[in-house]
C-alpha cells in the first residue's frame, strides 16, 4: 500500500488545476467527487493501519535534489489528523455549495489546494517538506479569506498571512541550523538525535514562535478571531478544524521529542500562557456579540487545554491532548456550520437578532444542542474524553493549573450554554426569524455525520486511542529523562499488603 | 597558452562584438525598415554566443595571461546574461509600437549585444582592468538604452541620472582600483590574493583595506545594493519598460557574479574585512527594499525596490563566502531572473484600451476577473519573491539562509527573514489588488503569443513544476562554485 499518501496528494492537486478550467457547477461537483474519493482513500488507510506495527507506516521515500526528499509515512498521530483532514474536507465543500456563488472554480481549486498541504504536513518526514506544505497553506487561505471573506476581509487576511509568516521564518532558521547539526533532514532521524542543551532552548523558542501563533495561544491569538469573522463559513470550518491543529502536530512531532530537556524546563511558560488563555478567552467569549468570534474565542480556550496536555509529560495528558484536538476539530467545525446555516438565512452574526429557533427549526435546534453540549464537555461526547484525560494527566504535573484550567470548562459551560440559548430558545421576536425554514437535506447531510462521529468518539474513544498508543509509549520512553517532577503529594499506600496491580480492574 | 586557444576560450565575446559591429553597420545603412531583421539576427548572436559557450569558454581556465577566465561560473553567469538579454530584445518591438514617435530603432538590438559582451567580460575577469573595461562596456550601451525614449522626458532624465551616478561610481571604482595596485603592484586577481594573504594577522594594512572598501563600494552601485541603490527606482521608472526589464535582469546577473568574483578571487583572503560591508549592505538592502516598497505606487518603481531587496539576499549568500554560498547565490540569481522577467513581461502587458502603457498598481484592480490567466500568473511572481512556499522563490532564499547558517552568520539570518516578512507586505498587495479588489477598466488584449508562452513558461518554473529543475540547477551550480575555490 506504498504511495497511497502520493496518491492522496495527487488526486486534489489534479482535481484544484482542473476545477479552474470548469464551469461552476462542474467545479463543485469535481471538488466533491476529488474530496470524497480522498475520504474513501483515507478510510482504506484506517482499515490498512497496522495498530502495534512499525511505527511509521505507508513509508514513501524519493530523493528530489540536495538532501531534499520527497518523503512521506505517517503514525497513529498523523493518522488520525489525516483522517480528520479528509472527513472535513466533503463536508466544506458540501457548505460552499450554494453560499459560495462568485468565482466557484477559483474557491474550489483553493479548497482542494488547502486539503493537499494540510495532509502534506502531516505525512511529511522531511524537514523542508514538512515546512514547504505547513507554510504553503498560508497561499490558499489567504485568497479564501481575502476572496469571499466579510466586509472587513482584506484586513483579516494580511494579519493572517503576516503573522503565521513571522512565526514560520524564525522556526525555519532553527531548522536549518538543526540541518546542520545533524546533517540529515529526515524527521525520523531527527526525532533522536540529541541536541546539545544550550540550543535546545533557542530551537525550542524558534519552533514555539510558529507554533504557538498557529495555535493559537495567547497572546497571539488575535489573528484567529478577526480571521474566522470575515472568512466564509467554509474557510473557518477548515481553518477550526484542521489549520489550528497543525499548531498542536507541531508541538507534538517536533517540540516535545526533539528538545525533552527545553520542553522540561519551558512547561511553566507553556502551562502559563494555556492557563491565561483559558480564562481570558473564555471571559471575552461570554461577551460576544457575534456568534462567529465567539466559536473563535471558545477555539483559543480549548486549545489551551491541548498545550498543558502535550507538555504534561505523562501518556493521560498526550493522549488527552490528541483528543481534544480531534474532538475540537469536528465540535468547532460543526457549530460554524450551525452559524452558517442561520448566516445563509438571515445574512447577520449578531447573536440579538436571532431568538426562538426551537420553534421553527427544530432539526435545527437538536443538531445545534449535541453540538454545544460537546462544545461543553458533556460526558458521552468527544471533547468530555479529550478534557477529562488531559486534565487528569496535568494534575499529576502541577495541580494549580489543573485548577484554573478545569475553571475553562465551567466558563466554557457559561458561555456556550447563553448563546445556545439566547439564539434557540425563548420567544420569536423578529418576523424575518419566523420565516427561516429548518434545515435543508443538505444541511442534515453535512452536520449528521459530524454529530456521528462526535458520539463515537464520545462514547468508544478506543478506536481513535488505539492508533496513538503505541507512539505515546515511544514519545514517553523519549522524553522520559527529562521528565519534570510533579507538585502532586501521593499519600502513601495506607495498606502494605496490597500489592501493586491489584484493585484495578 | 597560446593565443589561438585564448581566442577560442573567448569565442562568446568575440561573436557578441562581432555580430554586435556587423548589426551596426546593418542598422546605419537599412535604417528604421531593418529594425526588424536586426532584432531577430541579434537574437540569433545570443543563441550563437550561448552555444559558443559550449567549447573551450566554460572549461579553458585562464587564459591571455590571466587576464580572463573561462570557467564553468562564468558560464553559467553567462547563460543567465544571455537569456535575459533576448528576452529584452524579443519584447521591445511591441512596447514601441505605439507611433506616437518613439519608435523602435535598430539601434536598441544592437546596444544590448554590447552590453552583453561587456557583461560577459566583466564575469570573465581575471584582472581588474579587465574587469573595469568590460563593466564601461556594459554601463555605456546601458545609460544609452535609457534614454532611448528620446521624447519622454522621463526616460531622458533616467539616462542622465544613470549616467551621471554611474560615473561617479566608476570613479569611485577606480579609486579603489588604484588604491589595490599602489599597494600590491599588480591588477591581478591571483596576484592581488597573495598581497592580502601577506597581511600578518592583527596588523591592519590601510591602503589594501581602503582599496577593498572603495572597490566594494563601486560594485555595490552597480548591483543597486543599499547605500549605493538611489539611482534605482528612478531609471527603472524613466527607462522604457523592456530596458527597465533588461537593467532588473542581465546586468544584476553580472554585477553580482562579479562581485563573487572579486570577493572570492581576488580578496578571498581578506573575508574578515569584505565580510562586515557585504553582511551591512545585505541587510540594509533587504530592510530598506522592503520598507521603501510599502508606499509606491508604480508597479516599476515597486519592482525596483523588489530588485533592491533581492540584492540584499543575494549578499547573504556571498557573505558566506563558502562554495555552497556561492552555488547559492547563482540559484538565486537563476530564480530572481525568472521572476523578474516574468514580473516585467506582465508589466508590458498593462496596456489601456487605446493601447498606452499603464504602470500603476491601481489600475491592476480584479485584474483576476478580467483578465484571470495573467493575475494567475503574477500572483505565482508575487509569492514566489515573497519566498513563499512551494513556489521557486522559496528556494532560493532557502539555499542563501542555509549557506549562512552553514557559515555560521547566524544573526544574519534571523534579521534577515524577519525583515522578509516586511516585504512580503508588499508583495502581498499586488496580489490583494489583483483579487480582492473591484475591477479596475480592464486592459487591451492582444495577441502577444510569444510573450504569452515566455510568461507561461516562467510561472511553470517557478511552480512546484520547477522543482523538477532544481536538482541539474544545484549541480550546475555546485561546479560552478567549484570554479572559484
Amino acid at each position: 500500500m506504498s504511495g497511497i499518501l502520493s496518491l492522496m496528494l495527487a488526486i486534489p492537486a489534479v482535481a484544484a488545476v482542473t476545477c479552474l478550467f470548469l464551469s461552476a457547477n462542474g467545479a463543485r461537483w469535481l471538488a466533491l467527487i476529488a474530496t470524497l474519493l480522498d475520504l474513501v482513500l483515507g478510510a482504506v488507510m484506517w482499515s490498512q493501519f497496522q495498530i502495534g506495527g512499525p511505527q511509521w507506516q505507508f513509508v514513501e521515500n524519493v530523493p528530489l535534489f540536495g538532501t531534499f526528499n520527497w518523503a512521506l509515512g505517517i503514525d497513529g498521530f498523523a493518522l488520525l489528523l489525516i483522517e480528520l483532514s479528509v472527513f472535513l474536507m466533503p463536508i466544506c465543500i458540501g457548505a460552499s455549495w450554494e453560499a459560495i456563488q462568485k468565482r466557484v472554480p477559483e474557491y474550489m481549486a483553493a479548497f482542494l489546494l488547502t486539503e493537499v498541504l494540510m495532509i502534506g504536513t502531516f505525512a511529511a518526514q522531511d524537514l523542508f517538506l514538512f515546512y514547504i506544505f505547513f507554510e504553503g497553506g498560508l497561499i490558499p487561505m489567504f485568497l479564501i479569506i481575502g476572496i469571499w471573506g466579510g466586509a472587513n476581509r482584506i484586513y483579516a487576511s494580511y494579519k493572517f498571512f503576516l503573522y503565521t509568516l513571522l512565526g514560520s521564518l524564525l522556526m525555519l532558521v532553527a531548522m536549518l541550523w538543526m540541518v546542520n547539526e545533524a546533517h540529515t533532514t529526515s524527521i525520523p532521524l531527527l526525532l533522536n538525535h540529541d541536541f546539545p542543551a544550550h540550543a535546545q532552548t533557542w530551537l525550542w523558542l524558534a519552533f514555539f514562535a510558529s507554533f504557538a501563533v498557529k495555535m493559537p495561544m495567547w497572546p497571539v491569538h488575535t489573528w484567529l478571531p478577526d480571521a474566522h469573522v470575515q472568512a466564509p463559513t467554509a474557510g473557518s470550518v477548515i481553518l477550526a478544524g484542521v489549520l489550528l491543529k497543525l499548531g498542536g502536530y507541531g508541538f507534538l512531532r517536533f517540540s516535545v521529542p526533539m528538545f525533552p530537556e527545553a520542553s522540561a524546563q519551558l512547561t511553566w511558560l507553556v502551562f502559563g500562557l494555556s492557563a491565561v488563555a483559558v480564562i481570558y478567552t473564555s471571559l471575552v467569549a461570554l461577551v460576544q456579540s457575534d456568534m462567529k468570534k465567539l466559536i473563535a474565542y471558545s477555539s483559543v480556550a480549548h486549545m489551551a487545554i491541548v498545550t498543558i496536555g502535550l507538555f504534561a509529560f505523562n501518556q493521560q495528558g498526550i493522549e488527552g491532548g490528541m483528543m481534544v484536538m480531534l474532538g475540537h476539530g469536528l465540535v468547532s467545525g460543526a457549530l460554524f456550520l450551525c452559524v452558517g446555516v442561520i448566516y445563509d438565512r438571515l445574512h447577520t452574526r449578531e447573536i440579538a437578532r436571532y431568538g426562538g429557533l426551537a420553534n421553527n427549526m427544530p432539526r435545527y435546534a437538536v443538531l445545534f444542542m449535541v453540538f454545544t453540549m460537546a462544545s461543553v464537555g458533556l460526558p458521552g461526547t468527544s471533547n468530555f474524553v479529550g478534557e477529562f484525560l488531559s486534565l487528569a494527566g496535568v494534575y499529576k504535573v502541577s495541580t494549580t493549573i489543573t485548577l484554573l484550567c478545569t475553571t475553562g470548562i465551567i466558563l466554557g459551560a457559561a458561555y456556550m450554554l447563553y448563546l445556545y440559548r439566547r439564539v434557540v430558545f425563548g420567544e420569536i421576536k423578529f418576523d424575518d426569524v419566523r420565516e427561516m425554514t429548518d434545515l435543508s437535506p443538505r444541511e442534515l447531510a453535512l452536520l449528521v455525520p459530524i454529530a456521528a462521529a462526535v458520539l463515537w468518539m464520545g462514547v468508544y474513544p478506543e478506536s481513535f486511542l488505539a492508533p496513538m498508543r503505541g507512539d505515546v509509549k515511544i514519545l514517553l520512553q523519549r522524553i522520559d529523562r527529562a521528565k519534570p517532577a510533579g507538585d502532586a503529594r501521593p499519600t502513601p499506600p495506607t495498606n502494605p499488603q496490597v500489592k501493586a496491580g491489584e484493585g484495578h480492574a | 597558452m597560446d593565443w589561438i586557444a585564448s581566442l577560442q576560450a573567448t569565442l562568446p565575446e568575440l561573436v557578441l562584438s562581432v555580430g554586435a559591429l556587423a548589426l551596426m553597420l546593418v542598422a546605419a545603412w537599412g535604417g528604421q525598415g531593418s529594425t526588424r531583421a536586426v532584432s531577430w539576427t541579434a537574437v540569433a548572436v545570443l543563441l550563437g554566443a550561448g552555444i559558443a559557450l559550449a567549447g573551450p569558454a566554460s572549461y579553458a581556465g585562464v587564459v591571455f595571461d590571466g587576464l580572463y577566465r573561462a570557467d564553468a561560473f562564468a558560464a553559467f553567469a553567462k547563460v543567465l546574461i544571455y537569456v535575459a538579454a533576448a528576452v529584452s530584445i524579443v519584447i521591445a518591438p511591441r512596447f514601441f509600437a505605439r507611433g506616437d514617435g518613439d519608435s523602435l530603432h535598430p539601434e536598441y538590438p544592437v546596444l544590448i549585444l554590447l552590453s552583453a559582451a561587456g557583461m560577459g567580460m566583466m564575469v570573465s575577469a581575471g584582472d581588474l582592468l579587465t574587469l573595469y573595461v568590460g563593466l564601461e562596456l556594459q554601463s555605456l550601451a546601458a545609460y544609452v538604452l535609457a534614454s532611448f525614449m528620446r521624447r519622454d522626458q522621463r526616460s531622458a532624465e533616467a539616462g542622465l541620472k544613470y549616467f551621471v551616478l554611474g560615473a561617479l561610481a566608476s570613479g569611485i571604482l577606480l579609486y579603489g582600483i588604484s588604491l589595490v595596485y599602489g599597494f600590491s603592484g599588480t591588477t591581478l586577481f591571483t596576484d592581488i590574493a597573495r598581497s592580502y594573504a601577506a597581511i600578518v594577522p592583527g596588523q591592519h594594512h590601510f591602503g589594501l583595506t581602503f582599496g577593498l572598501v572603495f572597490v566594494f563600494a563601486g560594485l555595490a552601485f552597480k548591483m543597486s545594493a543599499v547605500p549605493f541603490h538611489m539611482w534605482t527606482p528612478d531609471v527603472y521608472e524613466g527607462a522604457p519598460t523592456p530596458v527597465t526589464t533588461f537593467f532588473a535582469s542581465a546586468p544584476k546577473v553580472a554585477a553580482v557574479a562579479l562581485g563573487v568574483r572579486v570577493a572570492i578571487e581576488a580578496m578571498g583572503p581578506a573575508i574578515g574585512e569584505w565580510r562586515q560591508i557585504v553582511i551591512f549592505a545585505s541587510l540594509a538592502s533587504i530592510i530598506f527594499g522592503a520598507v521603501a516598497a510599502i508606499g509606491q505606487k508604480n508597479v516599476k518603481r515597486l519592482l525596483a525596490y523588489s530588485s533592491i531587496n533581492n540584492v540584499g539576499f543575494l549578499l547573504v549568500g556571498l557573505a558566506a563566502g563558502t562554495q555552497e554560498g556561492v552555488s547559492s547565490v547563482l540559484i538565486y540569481l537563476t530564480i530572481y531572473v525568472a521572476m523578474t522577467l516574468g514580473g516585467f513581461l506582465i508589466v508590458l502587458q498593462m496596456r489601456d484600451v487605446e493601447g498606452n502603457p499603464v504602470e500603476t498598481i491601481d489600475s491592476l484592480s480584479g485584474m483576476s476577473e478580467t483578465r484571470p490567466g495573467l493575475a494567475a500568473a503574477m500572483a505565482v511572481f508575487m509569492f514566489s519573491l515573497a519566498g513563499i512556499p512551494p513556489l521557486l522563490g522559496f528556494f532560493a532564499k532557502l539555499a542563501v539562509f542555509q549557506a549562512a547558517v552553514n557559515a555560521g552568520l547566524f544573526p544574519l539570518a534571523v534579521v534577515g527573514f524577519v525583515a522578509s516578512v516586511i516585504g512580503a507586505y508588499y508583495y502581498l498587495r499586488i496580489v490583494k489588488v489583483m483579487y480582492f479588489d473591484s475591477p479596475a477598466p480592464a486592459f487591451q488584449r492582444s495577441n502577444a503569443l510569444v510573450e504569452y508562452g515566455l510568461i507561461t513558461v516562467l510561472a511553470l518554473f517557478i511552480s512546484p513544476v520547477g522543482w523538477f529543475a532544481l536538482k541539474p540547477l544545484g549541480v550546475a551550480t555546485m561546479a560552478a562554485a567549484k570554479a572559484l575555490f
